[in-house]
């Protein structure tokens, strides 16, 4: 049984390796995710995040224009998140004066 | 912590310590248009500096800085300051967060989306800011600390 799970284990790691082989270079402008067009033909966007993000808010920090302004309402999300976990902590925590009967 | 004891050295050493993280974590959301950063990472920093402070000195000395009452309005003025600026935007005729349309005369629509971002970036720093402490609070006023 042990041998199983090390044969297993082996094997997995194996897989991810050769899957690995196959990942494109970091920063190499031929990648497919860096195109103007995907494989289906459809524009792509992080191509038009890279043309574009400096042009519309002349900010020099890409992430920080994908972040505050493309997917702003996604930032907006997190923050109620956070927002909601203070909430929670401040309902379930804090004591009141109200007793039990 | 149910034992208590006063040391003047670690007290002072946070006391030392905790202005230049304030500072720094404003340098970290202002400056997160040029440099990796944000409202996030800014607002942790600046929440380390004031639990920096509580942890070391107890409550007496915590009063004299964030009382334990401002950290809930903090946290709504924080958000509140996000969705107002997506408010304002939307009433002036754009989507909402649309930062092109907010009502700053002079300014080309690129920067007018520069400083929307700014202004969400220290939003979201006091509002992180803010919760991170309550949490702290609300944690710790179960025990008999300070």
């Amino acid at each position: 049984m042990k041998l199983l799970k090390i044969l297993t284990l082996v094997l997995f790691a194996a897989i991810l390796i050769y899957a690995a082989s196959g990942l494109p270079y970091r920063g190499d402008p031929d990648n497919r995710m860096h195109r103007e067009e995907s494989i289906t033909g459809t524009p792509v966007i992080g191509n038009y995040f890279i043309q574009n993000a400096y042009r519309d808010a002349v900010t020099p920090n890409m992430v920080t224009v994908v972040l505050g302004d493309y997917r702003s309402v996604d930032t907006f999300g997190e923050q109620i998140v956070i927002f909601t976990a203070g909430l929670i902590t401040l309902l379930i925590l804090r004591r009141t004066k109200r007793r039990e009967v | 912590m149910k034992r208590q004891f006063k040391s003047p050295i670690v007290l002072l050493g946070s006391r030392l310590l905790s202005p230049y993280i304030m500072v720094f974590g404003w340098y970290v959301i202002i400056h997160g248009h040029y440099s990796p950063g944000g409202g996030f990472q800014g607002g942790a920093l600046l929440a380390a500096s004031i639990l920096l402070i509580r942890v070391a000195g107890g409550k007496q000395i915590a009063k004299l800085q964030i009382q334990e009452f401002a950290t809930t309005p903090l946290a709504i003025i924080g958000v509140l300051i996000y969705f107002l600026t997506g408010l304002v935007a939307m009433f002036t005729g754009g989507y909402f967060l649309d930062y092109g349309q907010l009502p700053i005369p002079g300014m080309d629509p690129a920067y007018l989306r520069y400083t929307g971002i700014l202004i969400i970036e220290i939003g979201i720093g006091l509002a992180v800011m803010a919760i991170l402490v309550m949490i702290y609070d609300n944690l710790v006023r179960g025990e008999d600390y300070g």
